[in-house]
């Protein structure tokens, strides 16, 4: 009975302690496992070596998956980033119906993407959406198709994207604001500082760890994005709007591959591991000294 | 002058994140017939709601033709279980790693952090063969098994970070007077937690009503979820396209998530905040 009591604690983390090795890094190994077969339609275990990756890296699709990340990506994380910076120092000139405007700014966040890819959809959809609204305001020439066009259609993605988070980012930076030391801000109008100075040499800089948990979490979504991109464009025209993710997707579900579909998985992992494991092991450490 | 053009932009940019859901609503009341000829901005000019009774009970979603109905009840099946599981178990893990600290305690919080960046499609084709071993393919019970396992991280962190906050001295206290494990839990640490369970049910509620992944990848027929069902109502490629059941299937879709953040929205924003801030 007294041996309950005191191991208590390790008898309630133990389930979750089993569920966690088993459905995270016993699958984790799995898929690491098969990566290095010649798994097609059905695992295979007997280990093959690199060859999985050499076709991965060998093919064409991949190749427009992996860049469409960098595009997507780069141009997500960086305009959600402006975008709600700007808002968030706009919101903090104490604005009326503060409230009323975060509210809006934030809701996208609470939509699933797919709801999101369905209303984009039909916005950017030529021939009935922005097209053909502007047309009828009589710009005949007006033409706004990306959508249907591959060498366009990822930056819909971004569009509908950037919608959905830049508010969440607005609010992170916003609370930052709202946590920089009020003394020193006034010290510094006491001193007859520019506001736009006191924003660029004293605000910005102290909120360095929330630009970095910003850019980790935009940087997670994006390498996660998967169904924005089935709801908005399927992937298409052809492949054209690929990303890691529908192509591990297509190659699992679809194509019957799974040696490509674990090499494509375990890329992406290594992709998120290099931005999370320094982020981690930055935040954990002095928690520990404590 | 620079307070107007502040103004101007604000709004602006509140017209830009309204735009959608205006769009969508809009389109959802107008006939097939208004919508080619319309506007995607203008008003409905004759009402009409046969859109939304199509789309909660009659649209095809590939094959099945019973609207959105039976898809948004799996998905309510699927996410209270759920969140209520995933929830209690990450209040217990959150309480020991807080209060009961073990040799390598620490070690084991760092890992399920980890499993919390994990992308998921590491674990998609394994999963998919356990669910299969277990017999629990293209059921809801599967579904509600994989959401629990990768919510746990997440409620786990929520609930620690939380309970680290409850000072030793309480426990110290309670254990002089011979209080057990539970009893400090249910005494102590329960009636404090309103807030973060909030925190947490609305942050999993949100995640698995919105999930698609595990839903498209887990699901069969007769569990598929309300976001698989709409992908497949949308992206059907036969018959004509009615676009206003379209957007009125993915208000259906998106209504309670919506509602929880109109209702909820402060514990909304804390539980995006605590999943990315250092607690």
């Amino acid at each position: 009975m007294e041996w309950l009591e005191r191991n208590m604690p390790k008898l309630v983390l133990a389930p979750s302690f089993v569920a966690i090795l088993i459905f995270v890094y016993g699958f984790i190994g799995w898929t690491a496992w098969v990566s290095l077969t010649r798994s097609r339609l059905m695992p295979r275990y007997e280990i093959d070596g690199f060859g999985q990756y050499a076709r991965l890296f060998a093919s064409p699709r991949w190749d427009v998956a992996m860049n469409n990340l960098f595009i997507f990506g780069g141009l997500f994380i960086a305009i959600s980033m402006l975008i709600g910076l700007m808002l968030a120092i706009f919101l903090d000139q104490k604005i009326r119906a503060e409230g009323v405007l975060r509210t809006i700014y934030l809701y996208p966040m609470a939509l699933s993407l797919i709801v999101t890819g369905t209303a984009w959809k039909w916005i950017l959809n030529p021939g009935l959406g922005i097209q053909e609204m502007v047309r009828g305001w009589g710009f005949q020439n007006f033409s706004f198709d990306w959508l249907i066009r591959p060498e366009m259609a990822i930056y819909t993605i971004v569009i509908a994207a950037v919608w959905q988070a830049s508010g969440f980012v607005m609010a992170l930076f916003l609370a930052g604001l709202r946590s920089v030391d009020t003394e020193i801000i006034r010290a510094a109008q006491v001193d007859g500082i520019p506001t736009r100075r006191i924003y660029t040499a004293i605000i910005i800089p102290t909120m360095a760890p929330i630009f970095l948990s910003a850019f980790i979490v935009l940087a997670h979504l994006a390498i996660k994005a998967f169904d924005l991109v089935i709801a908005l464009t399927n992937g298409g025209p052809g492949y054209a709007t690929d990303l890691p993710a529908t192509y591990m997707y297509a190659m699992a579900f679809s194509r019957g591959d799974l040696g490509q579909a674990a090499a494509s998985a375990m890329i992406m992992m290594m992709v998120i591991f290099a931005i999370v494991v320094p982020y981690l092991y930055s935040e954990l450490r002095p928690r520990r000294e404590n | 002058m620079l307070r107007w053009s502040l103004y101007a932009i604000l709004i602006l940019f509140a017209l830009f994140y309204l735009m959608p859901l205006f769009v969508m609503v809009t389109t959802s009341l107008k006939s097939l017939e208004e919508i080619r000829t319309g506007s995607l901005l203008a008003l409905p000019r004759a009402l009409t709601f046969q859109p939304w009774i199509e789309a909660w009970s009659s649209t095809c979603a590939g094959t099945q033709c019973q609207g959105l109905r039976p898809f948004f009840w799996n998905s309510v099946l699927m996410a209270v279980p759920a969140v209520v599981i995933s929830t209690a178990i990450g209040a217990l893990n959150g309480y020991v790693f807080a209060q009961w600290r073990f040799p390598g305690a620490n070690l084991f919080f760092a890992a399920i952090l980890f499993g919390c960046f994990i992308p998921f499609q590491v674990v998609l084709m394994p999963m998919a063969r356990m669910l299969g071993l277990l017999g629990l393919a293209g059921t809801i019970p599967g579904l509600i098994l994989v959401h629990v396992i990768y919510g746990i991280g997440f409620t786990t962190l929520f609930f620690r970070n939380y309970y680290v906050t409850i000072p030793q001295e309480l426990v110290r206290a309670a254990k002089v007077d011979g209080a057990g494990f539970f009893r400090i839990f249910v005494a102590i640490f329960l009636p404090l937690s309103l807030p973060i369970v909030t925190v947490s049910v609305i942050w999993q509620f949100t995640q698995i009503w919105n999930d698609f992944l595990f839903g498209v990848s887990f699901s069969g027929p007769g569990s598929q979820p309300v976001t698989v069902a709409l992908n497949n109502i949308v992206n059907s490629t036969t018959g004509v396209k009615a676009y206003n059941v379209d957007m009125a299937a993915a208000i259906i879709a998106a209504l309670p998530t919506l509602l929880v953040y109109v209702v909820a929205g402060k514990y909304f924003i804390r539980g995006l905040t605590a999943g990315s801030v250092k607690g």
